[in-house]
């Protein structure tokens, strides 16, 4: 018994020296002082009344979210963020399948198509935000195109309205980042085995059948990627809807970290940091229930 | 004689038929894929280029139509200057290298001990340090935090900050490449004597090829083109080119300077777009091998 301890401890020592643990270090302490320290201080400085227009910060509860949640914002909000980020996802995500399986066939005018559609992977969000916000003026780029099909003149403020400008915008960022989600989901169709594809060839699927019983549930590993990159990681956006609306018309577009900038600038930095805490308290609810459910999934099938 | 040569001439229609159908398939998928990339990619950028083209009036109305003057290369001169574009791409520059390779070196050097060191406490570690991948950083303490250090405002805080924010991605990438990689090499290495640092950067390292490439493409990507963590940490002592895009924009200027904003943006992606063309084929088979395995 005493030999076997011994024999376990020389394993874990020669562990620890094959495999040093300060080959942590770096990365541990930046990320510690610079990602969980903020992330600490933000359950802290919520519950101040910090601002720039007092000289003291003194605790004040739940005072921020109460104020927060009386005047409407915290819930309008939420339900923006949560409306950009689930369009999103299924923008992308549809764009990027739609676009892998197309140019799935490895012919010279796929690859030139396929580099063309990841030209906007690689500009500014920013930047394809200001253009998008140009092309849906009223009166701009979209509407004379539609104007010189029906023939008669159409008018129409694309990004006026304060139900559906969230969903327009998020379209703009599944265009955005479509795509990325297609090269992975090109790199998904490309690990499926050929002979399963033969055989149900030879079985008589059509192109159809084939797609939705054999390559779809096959991407799954690559749709959990592009689904929780996305979902998730609009959640945290800022660039495309900054871009396009700022926030209106009314505030119907202003998602979470719309809000931290603009009160940020305002001085009202306990506001500021509230909203910031309640996006890392939702994204963290939300992430585990989606990354389980997407990882059974991928269980289930492989 | 006649069955053997009538199966033969039926064998041979029906390839022609196929080679036929084939023929005609592939001719509607590539008008197919001309009207999308018209539609989809071709109405924005054709108005990126003919306003960029334009004078301030003329651009003013985003009309469809051709410029009856081209003042493209005035407009690029333009914001070049008066947009003070080149210290903005030193700025951009400055930022986004250190921070991808930092977050490169560190990310990988942890990895390899998070992926080979499997014990109950390390994949403790591991989730901690994956966590980022997610979870949404926490952008305004942040600032405060570089304020009561004296890096606010700073290129080394701004560095800090991203290597923060996107080691998570690394680590998550190169730990699961590195778990592939059979150990059998390191330890003959061992055996012979190297120590962790060299068997590290001689043997694994040089390994890591396919992911890193994958994960350097993410992170120049995020940080090159990112606007929101600069605009609380950056904003007013050091300009990036997406910095500099949001304040000639937002200076409340733009709804009459389509022409110069669309010159800003043509001129600011170039960079991005370059770097892509010449290393087009590896990126592309960088992110497909190391994103989805």
């Amino acid at each position: 018994m005493a030999k076997r301890d011994d024999g376990a401890r020389n394993r874990i020592g020669l562990m620890r020296q094959t495999y040093p643990s300060w080959f942590l270090l770096p990365a541990c302490a930046i990320l510690a002082i610079f990602f969980f320290l903020p992330t600490i201080l933000n359950f802290v400085y919520a519950f101040t009344n910090w601002s720039a227009f007092s000289q003291t910060i003194s605790f004040n509860g739940f005072d921020n979210f109460v104020d927060l949640f009386r005047n409407g914002t915290l819930v309008r909000d939420l339900r923006t963020t949560l409306i950009f980020a689930i369009c999103v996802a299924f923008f992308q995500n549809s764009f990027g399948l739609i676009l892998a399986v197309f140019l799935e066939e490895d012919t010279l005018p796929n690859r030139i198509a396929r580099v063309l559609f990841f030209v906007p992977v690689l500009m500014s969000a920013l930047a394809v935000g200001y253009v998008w916000q140009a092309i849906l003026q009223s009166g701009g780029a979209l509407d004379q195109v539609l104007s010189a099909i029906a023939g008669y003149t159409i008018d129409i403020a694309w990004l006026g309205s304060t139900t559906w400008s969230i969903v327009i915008v998020s379209a703009i960022q599944g265009w955005k980042w479509a795509g990325l989600a297609m090269i992975i989901y090109l790199a998904g169709l490309k690990t499926i085995d050929q002979d399963v594809l033969e055989a149900a060839a030879i079985d008589g699927a059509n192109s159809w059948q084939v797609f939705w019983k054999i390559k779809f549930p096959l991407l799954a590993p690559a749709m959990t990627f592009n689904v929780a990159t996305s979902l998730l990681g609009s959640m945290n956006g800022f660039d495309t809807v900054q871009a396009t609306t700022a926030g209106g018309p009314g505030g119907s577009t202003e998602i979470f970290n719309l809000f931290v900038w603009r009160t940020f600038g305002q001085g009202l930095y306990s506001q500021s940091t509230t909203m910031s805490l309640v996006l890392f308290i939702v994204v963290m609810l939300m992430a585990v229930p989606v990354i389980w459910y997407l990882r059974r999934r991928e269980a289930k099938i492989l | 004689m006649t069955m053997a040569t009538y199966g033969a001439t039926a064998k041979q229609d029906a390839t022609r038929f196929r080679a036929k159908t084939a023929g005609w398939r592939k001719v509607v998928h590539v008008i197919v894929l001309v009207v999308l990339v018209v539609v989809s990619l071709g109405l924005p950028f054709y108005l990126l280029f003919i306003t960029a083209a334009k004078n301030q009036s003329e651009a003013l109305q985003l009309s469809l139509s051709l410029p009856t003057e081209w003042h493209f290369w005035d407009n690029v001169k333009t914001v070049i200057t008066q947009g003070e574009m080149i210290p903005a791409f030193f700025g951009s520059l400055i930022v986004t290298v250190p921070s991808v390779l930092l977050s490169l070196i560190f990310g990988s050097m942890a990895s390899w001990i998070l992926a080979r060191r499997a014990t109950k406490p390390m994949a403790v570690v591991y989730s901690l340090c994956i966590s980022g991948l997610i979870l949404p950083p926490a952008v305004v303490t942040v600032m405060m935090l570089l304020k009561m250090i004296g890096m606010s405002g700073t290129v080394i805080g701004m560095i800090c900050v991203y290597v923060g924010i996107y080691l998570s991605t690394v680590i998550f990438f190169v730990t699961g490449f590195i778990r592939t990689i059979p150990i059998s090499l390191e330890e003959s290495a061992r055996l012979d004597g190297a120590k962790p640092l060299r068997i590290f950067f001689t043997i694994v390292f040089p390994l890591l090829g396919p992911t890193m490439a994958a994960a350097t493409i993410l992170l120049v990507l995020y940080i090159w083109n990112d606007v929101f963590y600069a605009l609380f940490i950056l904003s007013g002592n050091v300009d990036t080119l997406p910095l500099n895009l949001y304040n000639v924009a937002s200076a409340g200027l733009h709804l009459n300077n389509w022409h110069l904003i669309f010159a800003y943006i043509i001129v600011m992606s170039i960079p991005l777009l370059a770097v892509f063309a010449v290393a087009q084929k590896r990126i592309i088979s960088g992110i497909t091998g190391g994103a989805v395995k």
